[in-house]
């Protein structure tokens, strides 16, 4: 690779060069700069000249020195291996970076992006002689004790006959493990290994409509603003709201099979927590590691910005990639701002003409195409997976009036607000049941209502409605006090108030409440809208609602998010029971 | 092959040309230097500024093309001439010799001596620029700093490695707070090597003299290095700063192994600078004028703290920074706030009520609290009180608020309770003295105190045994 030079540095300004002397450089081409052989991307060809996106610091480049080709695109490499590791922006592992330059990072080093060295248990699935097809399982290979990575044939092979097909065993990623007879007679050996422009989505048969939710375990996201697999949401919020808590709590508890997490301008102690934490923490679910799940990209604000970039694709390429193998993977992006953000600065170097607040014009294009690779989709091998964007926002000052946050919103069809009110009381996860909104509703009633007696979507029109009617109350109450209310209006915020406190509010950090199974959501509920029900019936008969709110089981109601395990969920339905008999005993005796 | 020849000869050339002198600039403007015809130069080298009288300044080159190259003169380039400019392009980047002995000593922004005390011999030539660190390579911070102040330790506690600014305006004791953390933060339990690395960008005078007289007093003087780089010096001098600064930070925690504090103020006037240049060479702005790469930026100084796992020392940031008009929202605290672990928010309302230090705890975090507190590290009544004390004083807001309204006779008793619950939180809990140091026990005791002044089911946050053991106590 170091033969083929495609031009030399013209100008040096931070992380954009111009290089001149073009000879047959490629647009998108990845390029390696200089004797230190810094990576590097062309993004335009104009004149002979080109201007290339170094992806490590630029000090030190010169004027003069050598731009030396690769031949193709930025790419990852598709392997077993990919689950558990952590990458930097551009798929170099950043455990074999510290092996390699100690606790900084230098530059100019490359790295496989898995252990090409590892043997892996190989099984094949079909025998030499079938005629394969893209996309078409041939073996599969234990990855994790909780991923069957699944071998496909490349998507560049429409169809071929696999001619020979290496028997179980141990083998490397290297290794030929099939040979193809392609239509036009050429042969062609295949190994574990593929690469895959990042820029570039998979292909896939075709996509599917979304009917299942991506069930996160935060009941006020299943419960309220629930997300189908598939689907994306915008998690927008000022700094200190919690995007950070509620993406690492959805990455931790969601049904995914697979994670990959982001951090795209982060803070490195953040993903710090996350490479601790995660190992850790056990699937409700399976029992195991969740680390067996999951990919981790890291590439924190202080790393090089045109990396920064990059990262957003480096990770869908790979949840793209497991998805084809029918796997259902949910990529958390947190936040999608700082990509915004490299854009606008790269954008700013090549002296392009800004758009709004400084950001390139192109940007909601960009925003779209990452968004639109998202889906529920019938993979090319005939399987089912799904590929669902969680990308946080960080709007400067927290006001959602600003570029990438509106443009965001154009683009994902949930939303889910942050709200710095909540957040400063403490209220987690902060998202705001006013702002917030999903339009996967529709499609996820059916599943919610198989999995509540059919209850799920009437209870959940009620409980918003409720709200709706506080929040005018509420400013009446500002206005004249709340002792001004009637008691049937009063005991609105009261119950209000309890299903915040009750519902709404959950905290990652206990062992109980920070997973909330649908069934006890459901339950919890139900228990709640029972409380408003029965309550009222007593107000309207004489009882003071001091009465009703003093009750034992009221107490009780408010704690159970924490009390109640997840396996003994009839402890709801006692909740129920005793609530319902004490507020008949109290109506009894002011009926009489 | 041709050209790889001619590159390679490039190369070598270049070698043997750092170092030689060209003179003649092409154009000079504001703190910027374009010079023409030049050998080839590399992005970021150091420049050796020679000025008509012989005199020498540093520089550092922005932009280099074929044709021209770019130098930002850090001391500002007051009388330089175009025919009489002289420059040196070094061939490597911006380094700053380090030591131990700088503990003790005055520096300016590039660290050489202001303080009359012969020049300063390092032993390690080191990039100031820094080179980010693995995140796989860090420890995740949990050490716990006691600062002896109660709202800090209590609601927004500070860890070793944290990087934790604090959001002041004009005329805020956040000076004083500042030299109050440095005199009294300690990890409890560990005789930690600490010390003090203090950088001051575009300060005036009586704040340095404040600062170094605090320090004197205290008697730390010793061990703390301090680069100032004054109000009246050139502004460009600013954009280096934090810089040097946090390079020797860095020589001292993890070659030496010393637990190192950083108090860096004020980071608004090093983004002015930063907006200075980028006006000069005629960059697109983004949010009120700031250069796009900003965030880029600081994260690039913020996030050179932390500590790394098999090394036994540490950096604490502590950046102070003004908002303009104390507007939280202004690019250079909100993207402040994007990239450090949590902030310490001033109000200037509570420094008018005479409450020091004035912090309005809702505002203010710490992200990296949750681990470094509770049983074994704190006390374990530690993370619910807190999390009680935020609910409870976020509702005396709204009583407040309501108060305004209907007068404070018509509150209901309970309202009336968490009015009064609000007055001794601000006047006992956050009130404290300039040299009072209270010891977390203390901190917590006096929360539970606040507290006692509600009804006990209103502690819905606190567990029963909790209450049990320290309400109304």
């Amino acid at each position: 690779m170091k033969e083929r030079i495609i031009g030399r540095v013209k100008r040096v300004n931070g992380p954009v060069l111009i290089v001149k002397d073009i000879t047959n450089a490629m647009m998108m081409e990845m390029v390696r700069i200089g004797e230190q052989q810094l990576v590097g991307e062309v993004v335009k060809l104009y004149d002979g000249l080109a201007t290339v996106q170094v992806y490590e610091d630029a000090t030190g480049i010169c004027p003069g020195d050598n731009v030396y080709g690769s031949g193709m695109s930025l790419s990852v490499e598709l392997a077993p291996g990919l689950i558990g590791t952590i990458y930097d922006g551009i798929q170099r592992p950043l455990e074999k970076l510290m092996e390699a330059s100690g606790a900084f990072i230098s530059r100019g080093l490359s790295y496989d992006a898995v252990d090409h060295g590892k043997q892996w248990e190989f099984t094949p699935v079909v025998e030499a002689g079938t005629i394969v097809y893209a996309g078409m399982v041939i073996a599969t290979v234990e990855e994790t004790s909780r991923v069957q990575h699944r071998i496909i044939i490349p998507p560049q092979y429409q169809e071929a006959t696999l001619s020979e097909i290496v028997p179980a065993g141990s083998y490397t990623v290297d290794e030929v493990i099939a040979t193809l007879v392609l239509p036009d007679g050429k042969q062609q050996k295949i190994t574990m290994v593929q690469k895959w422009p990042i820029r570039i989505p998979r292909p896939v048969a075709s996509r599917l409509a979304l009917k299942q939710p991506l069930v996160t375990g935060l009941r006020v996201i299943d419960t309220l603003f629930p997300l189908a697999k598939g689907g994306t949401v915008a998690i927008p919020g000022g700094f200190g709201t919690g995007k950070t808590m509620t993406q690492h709590s959805i990455a931790q508890w969601c049904d995914a099979d697979i994670i990959v997490y982001i951090g795209c301008g982060e803070r490195g102690n953040e993903m710090t927590d996350v490479l601790r934490e995660f190992p850790l923490l056990v699937d409700p679910r399976t029992g195991q590691s969740l680390m067996e799940r999951t990919i981790l990209i890291a590439n924190t604000s202080n790393m090089p910005v045109s990396a920064r970039e990059a990262s957003i694709y480096t990770g869908i390429t790979m949840a793209e990639y497991y998805r084809d193998q029918g796997y259902h993977v949910a990529i958390m992006a947190d936040s999608t701002s700082r990509w915004a953000e490299a854009l606008r600065e790269l954008s700013g170097r090549m002296e392009e003409m800004p758009a709004e607040e400084g950001f390139p014009a192109y940007l909601p294009t960009r925003i779209a195409q990452f968004y639109e690779r998202a889906g529920f989709m019938r993979n090319l091998s005939g399987s089912d997976g799904s590929v669902s964007i969680i990308g946080a926002v960080s709007p400067p000052g927290g006001d959602f009036s600003e570029p990438v946050t509106q443009h965001t919103k154009r683009f994902v069809r949930c939303f889910w607000g942050l709200d710095r009110q909540l957040a400063s009381s403490r209220h987690y996860p902060a998202i705001s049941w006013l702002d917030s909104y999903s339009e996967y509703l529709g499609d996820v009633t059916q599943w919610w209502n198989d999995h509540s007696d059919g209850s799920w979507y009437e209870n959940r029109l009620r409980i918003m409605d409720l709200l709706q009617k506080e929040v005018r109350l509420q400013q009446i109450v500002k206005l004249v006090g709340p002792d001004a209310l009637p008691d049937t209006q009063n005991f609105i915020l009261e119950v209000c108030s309890l299903f915040k406190t009750a519902f709404l509010q959950q905290n990652a950090f206990d062992e109980v409440d920070r997973f909330c199974s649908v069934e006890k959501q459901v339950k919890m509920l139900a228990v709640i809208l029972a409380y408003y029900e029965k309550g009222m019936e007593a107000i309207n008969k004489g009882v003071p609602m001091v009465k009703i709110r003093r009750l034992r089981a009221v107490q009780e109601m408010a704690r159970m998010r924490l009390t109640v395990k997840g396996d003994e969920l009839d402890k709801i339905d006692k909740i129920q029971l005793r609530l319902e008999r004490s507020i008949d005993q109290i109506g009894g005796i002011y009926e009489n | 092959m041709k050209t790889n020849t001619e590159s390679l000869m490039a190369q070598s050339d270049r070698r043997l040309l750092s170092g030689r002198e060209y003179r003649g600039a092409s154009r000079i403007d504001g703190p910027l230097v374009y010079m023409r015809n030049t050998h080839p130069v590399g992005f970021g080298e150091l420049v050796e500024v020679v000025t008509p009288d012989g005199a020498r300044r540093s520089g550092q080159v922005l932009d280099t093309s074929d044709e021209v190259v770019v130098v930002q003169v850090f001391e500002g380039t007051d009388s330089l001439t175009l025919p009489g400019t002289g420059m040196r392009f070094m061939g490597e980047p911006l380094t700053l010799p380090v030591s131990e002995q700088m503990l003790g000593r005055v520096m300016n922004g590039l660290g050489k001596s202001r303080d009359g005390s012969g020049t300063i011999h390092g032993f390690a030539e080191r990039d100031v620029n820094g080179v980010p660190i693995n995140p796989t390579a860090r420890e995740y911070p949990r050490d716990f700093i006691q600062t002896g102040i109660s709202v800090i330790d209590g609601m927004t506690t500070l860890i070793q490695g944290q990087k934790l600014p604090i959001f002041s305006g004009n005329g805020l004791d956040h000076n004083q707070l500042a030299a109050q953390i440095a005199r009294q933060a300690k990890v409890r339990g560990s005789e930690g090597d600490f010390c003090i690395v203090f950088a001051a960008m575009g300060v005036k005078h009586d704040v340095a003299r404040f600062f170094t007289n605090s320090f004197e007093e205290s008697g730390v003087l010793d061990n703390v290095a301090l680069f100032l780089s004054l109000a009246d010096d050139p502004s460009i001098e600013r954009t280096i700063t934090p810089k040097t600064a946090l390079t020797l930070a860095e020589h001292l925690a993890f070659d030496k192994g010393k637990q190192v504090l950083v108090i860096m103020t004020d980071m608004t006037n090093y983004c002015e600078s930063l907006r200075e240049i980028g006006t000069m060479r005629g960059e697109i702005p983004s949010r009120k004028g700031y250069p796009g790469y900003l965030y880029s930026n600081l994260a690039e100084i913020y996030e050179r703290s932390g500590k790394i796992t098999g090394k036994s020392g540490s950096i604490t940031q502590l950046p102070i920074l003004s908002m303009p008009n104390d507007d939280i929202s202004h690019p250079v605290p909100d993207l402040t706030g994007y990239i450090t672990e949590g902030q310490i928010v001033f109000e200037r309302g509570m420094q008018a009520r005479g409450i020091y230090p004035p912090i309005n705890c809702l505002p203010s975090l710490s992200r990296l609290m949750k681990d470094g507190i509770g049983e074994g590290m704190t006390r374990e009544d530690h993370p619910h009180l807190a999390n009680q004390l935020f609910a409870s004083y976020s509702h005396v807001k709204d009583v407040q608020n309501l108060a305004s309204v209907i007068g404070e006779e018509e509150l209901t008793t309970l309202d009336q309770q968490y009015l009064e619950f609000g007055n001794f939180f601000e006047k006992r809990f956050v009130n404290q003295g300039f040299d009072e140091d209270r010891s977390i026990e203390q901190t917590l005791d006096l929360g539970w105190d606040a507290l006692g002044k509600l009804p006990s089911e209103e502690l819905q946050r606190l567990s029963d045994e909790e209450i049990a053991e320290h309400y109304g106590r």
